[in-house]
């Protein structure tokens, strides 16, 4: 009787944490749209290049961290494997685009 | 130790069943650096685009980015992906609520949405290639195009069998402790898709467009 | 159905048995076979291409095969001799030090090696239809582009092949590493050669995906018209170089940090000595990979990407002799004062030492960028790197097989074969390459088919080649050993080194099951903990109970061979047309269908029950 009640009490504390999490993701759901929509916004309005090319790399990587962290749960318990190699990932891949877009051309 | 009927009940199941099991850990781990390889390849196509996104040499049909790319096809693409990555968290929260129809109705609307994506995805190349020449042996340009998003293009269509498969799999016998990760990393997946068009849409077809 | 193993089986049963198998020892003794006869072949065309240089303006063999003979030399070492090699050992000795029953993904380590081995022989294929590749193994575009015939598609499809094997074996021993281990067993506590196999593990995730890439444009711009590399139409041939070097370098790292794990385990068991400088070592090792990332371009200084990205990269290259340099004096100091046993693991482990320092210090001579526009290309690089590789690479895994033979086959080697192995080998190998590092100062330029009179190259060359019959004579003798030690040899007793590390507390022959029951590690050096502390005898974690294991799969082989023949088809698309169609529909239906069957049909694996194991234990 006893286990069956704190097992409800789990049972809720979860489903409560799960409720919590998916009004999260909603939201961030619904800040990615926005991103989206300025990113475009950005371009059809013609602004400067110098201004629009950073605005619109970082609105792209906050919208890639909201994934990871959000959706794909990276900043759970039981993710530092999982976000250890995907930064190593970014650092190798930011390493790689970095020679390819600087040291190509000679 | 669990036997096997333990394993493909669908009774009395943990919290969080995609990670219950040592397999179901393993998987979950596995996939998720299989994802940090990904990351590599997707960079090494990136920046072989960006290397030779403006470079025709000698060729004949010379159409640059600013011309060729249309912003509107983008944009519904790049809705229909984010919304499909919100739509496979909504099956993934009921994959914990244990509640596997709501589960399976969200990964149909979630492959739905990626059909759309990815026959859209057809039409812009269709378009491309008949209306500007732009093909993958046009120029250095049409190549590195060709193959950046269609990688990406590919890897949606795999994402799309495999989803179908797994459903199709499992729409019998429900949820259980041996399916749970597959789904689970199935939507890792997902959202790994996105996340890379999230880079193309913004690399590939708005800085493009700005030239 | 598999728990007891049948005393005498029908060749057949044991060929089906080693088709379906997932048993990480298994699989390393495939990957040690594969490896072994992909050796024999390189070796093979190392002596070709020696006797073609024994003398001046030799017309022994012609330009093109000899251009074949280089590249495949080089492809085959590196792909399918060393890395597999390593695999072999990376499998058979792992997951026995870690406690582990099993490893993470049993179906996947399979198709990791048929997918290897159906890659190679693609590869090798290429001999009997029109030509081996004959681009260098590097494969530098434009020629790779323009080299007629399909030696090249051969080997850009061979290699893709092979390198999805490699990436998924890669995942599986990190993961296996992460999620498997014995209680007790913390990071801090696993042996080098675990640590070094999860540093080049990670490596291969991180490198391995440029080089699909590379080889998927090389492979477009052949095969499907692209352009990536053909400058007329906006290529661009630097990217080629830049991929293949982020792939190429941390490579270099992924064969090397295995081999240093092997020698950190064979110094400090034959010192009967822990490893000194333990958390040094593994800090060591995860800098020499952090590093290895950063360090690509050092191919690369003569291309002219300027003096900035020179430097940067000239720099990052030197600094990689600091960890490296760490570790040397680790296993000096593990020796220092230890009670040391010359047996042959231990000879190739001390003369590593000399021989890898001085491919280090050719390293660091390679690294000054200004100076490399002096040895580029010429026969002090191909000194330098086969110092590094045969010094460093192959001196460890024969030093490995040695070591890890009396596990893996429940037999020791003859040590008086190993010895004059090792003699003949070691003399050998510095015979044929000190002087190399000479030829090139006096300006012979590699991969040149041949050199001419009176340029003072004659003896030089002439000493190279007398070197590597020594090299191959010691390869005979080797195999030799392995034959008469499989034939007559006794069974060897289950630690007959008195070795320190957890795979030495297993019984002879180790049981397919590995561990009974999971032990406790008590610290660094476990078994050695319980022989100075215990009873000598690992003190079981768990109590006795049923053990799952994972059931055999003949799927590994279908799905590889599947690919196998679709890239015939994709090659000879435009040649022969509707058969190669045909071939690529059936080698993708054959792999597609089986990845269907796989993941359609439920593979739970089974469980051997306790009763069973109370009663092998009974007769222990």
């Amino acid at each position: 009787m006893a286990k069956d009640t704190n097992s409800n009490h789990a049972d809720q504390y979860y489903k409560a944490k799960k409720k919590e999490e998916m009004k999260h993701q909603v939201i961030t759901f619904a800040l990615m749209i926005v991103f989206t929509i300025i990113a475009f916004g950005l371009v059809i309005g013609e602004f400067d290049k110098l201004f629009v090319f950073p605005v619109l790399l970082v609105l792209a990587a906050v919208q890639v961290g909201f994934q990871f962290y959000y959706f794909m749960h990276m900043s759970h318990k039981g993710h530092e494997f999982p976000a250890l190699m995907i930064y190593s990932g970014i650092f190798a891949a930011i390493l790689t685009i970095l020679a390819l877009t600087t040291i190509t051309w000679v | 130790m669990s036997t096997h009927e333990d394993v493909l009940s669908s009774e009395n199941l943990p919290h969080e069943p995609e990670k219950a099991t040592l397999e179901g850990k393993n998987k979950f781990l596995g996939f998720w650096f299989f994802l940090g390889g990904e990351t590599v390849l997707f960079a090494s196509l990136f920046g072989t685009y960006l290397a030779l996104k403006n470079s025709f040499g000698a060729a004949e049909h010379t159409t640059p980015s600013q011309e060729l790319f249309g912003l509107e096809l983008v944009f519904i693409m790049t809705m229909l992906l984010l919304t499909s990555s919100l739509t496979s968290v909504y099956a993934m929260y009921h994959m914990k609520n244990h509640d596997f129809k709501k589960m399976m109705v969200w990964l149909g609307i979630t492959v739905l949405l990626g059909a759309a994506f990815l026959g859209l995805e057809i039409y812009e190349f269709y378009h491309y290639v008949h209306h500007y020449h732009h093909t993958f042996t046009s120029s250095a340009f049409g190549s590195a195009f060709y193959t950046l998003v269609g990688f990406h293009g590919a890897h949606v269509a795999f994402g799309l069998l495999w989803i179908i498969t797994l459903m199709i799999r499992n729409a019998r016998r429900g949820l259980n402790l041996y399916n749970a990760p597959k789904f689970y990393v199935a939507s890792l997946y997902w959202h790994f898709i996105d996340v890379v068009w999230v880079f193309i849409f913004t690399v590939v077809y708005l800085m493009g467009k700005v030239g | 159905m598999s728990t007891a193993t049948v005393g005498k089986r029908s060749f057949g049963a044991v060929v089906w048995d080693y088709l379906t198998t997932v048993d990480h020892k298994k699989i390393a003794i495939l990957y040690l076979v594969a490896g072994g006869f992909f050796f024999l072949l390189g070796g093979l065309e190392a002596m070709l291409i020696r006797l073609q240089l024994m003398a001046p303006d030799s017309e022994l063999i012609g330009a093109q095969f000899y251009n074949e003979l280089f590249t495949m030399h080089g492809t085959t070492m590196i792909f399918l001799a060393a890395m597999p090699l390593l695999f072999a050992l990376m499998n058979a000795i792992m997951p026995l030090q870690i406690g582990a029953r099993d490893v993470a993904f049993p179906f996947i380590n399979a198709l990791g090696f048929w997918l290897f081995l159906f890659g190679g022989l693609l590869l090798n294929c290429s001999w009997f239809l029109g030509g081996a590749p004959d681009a260098g193994w590097t494969a530098y575009a434009p020629l790779s582009v323009i080299s007629p015939g399909h030696g090249v598609d051969f080997y850009a499809l061979g290699l893709q092949i092979s390198g999805f094997g490699t990436l998924m074996g890669g995942i599986n021993f990190i993961v296996t590493i992460i999620t498997m281990r014995a209680p007790g067993m913390t990071y801090m506590r696993m042996p080098l050669f675990t640590w070094s196999t999860f540093v080049a593990s990670i490596l291969i995730l991180f490198a391995f995906p440029a080089l699909t890439v590379g080889l998927f444009l090389l492979t477009f711009d052949r095969l499907f018209g692209a352009n990536f590399f053909v400058p007329d139409m906006g290529g661009n041939e630097i990217i080629w170089e830049h991929l293949f070097w982020i792939f190429g370098h941390p490579e270099v790292y992924i064969l090397i940090l295995p081999a240093f794990g092997v020698f950190s385990e064979v110094f400090s068991t034959f010192s009967k000595k822990r490893l000194f400088g333990y958390s040094s070592m593994v800090f060591a090792t995860v800098l020499i990979a952090f590093l290895g990332f950063m360090v690509w371009a050092h191919h690369m200084f003569t291309v002219g990407m300027g003096p900035i990205a020179n430097s940067i990269f000239a720099i990052a290259t030197m600094a990689i002799a600091v960890p490296t340099g760490i570790k040397i004096f680790n296993w000096l100091l593990t020796m220092w004062g230890g009670s040391i046993r010359m047996t042959t693991a231990m000879l190739y482990a001390v003369s590593f030492i000399p021989t890898f320092t001085l491919g280090g210090i050719t390293g660091v001579m390679l690294a000054s960028a200004a100076a490399d526009y002096q040895y580029h290309d010429s026969y002090f690089v191909v000194a330098h790197f086969h110092y590094v590789i045969v010094g460093g690479v192959v001196f460890g895994i024969l030093g490995g097989l040695t070591y890890w033979w009396p596990l893996m086959f429940g037999k020791m080697l003859n040590e008086k074969l190993g010895k004059w192995t090792f003699w003949l080998f070691f003399t050998g190998f510095h015979l044929t390459f000190f002087i190399q590092h000479f030829l090139g100062l006096m300006g012979m330029p590699r991969r040149y088919w041949k050199f001419l009179e009176g340029q003072g190259l004659e003896t030089g060359n002439l000493i190279s080649t007398v070197g590597a019959f020594l090299m191959a004579i010691a390869t005979f003798i080797l195999l030799y050993n392995v034959i008469i030690t499989t034939v007559k040899g006794k069974k060897s007793p289950a630690d007959p080194w008195d070795g320190r590390t957890l795979e030495w507390s297993l019984p002879n022959p180790t049981p397919f099951y590995n561990f009974k029951q999971l032990p406790l590690v008590r610290g660094l050096d476990p078994l050695w903990v319980e022989k100075t502390q215990g009873n000598g005898k690992m003190i079981p974690a768990e109590p006795l109970d049923d053990i799952h294991m994972p059931n055999n799969s003949f799927l590994p082989f279908t799905i590889s061979l599947g690919l196998f023949i679709a890239a015939f088809g994709f090659m000879y698309r435009v040649d022969a047309g509707f058969p190669a169609y045909v071939a690529i529909g059936v080698g993708l239906a054959i792999t597609l269908g089986s990845m269907l069957i796989r993941s359609v049909k439920d593979d739970l694996g089974y469980h051997i029950h306790k009763e069973d194991l109370e009663k092998e234990g009974a007769g222990e």
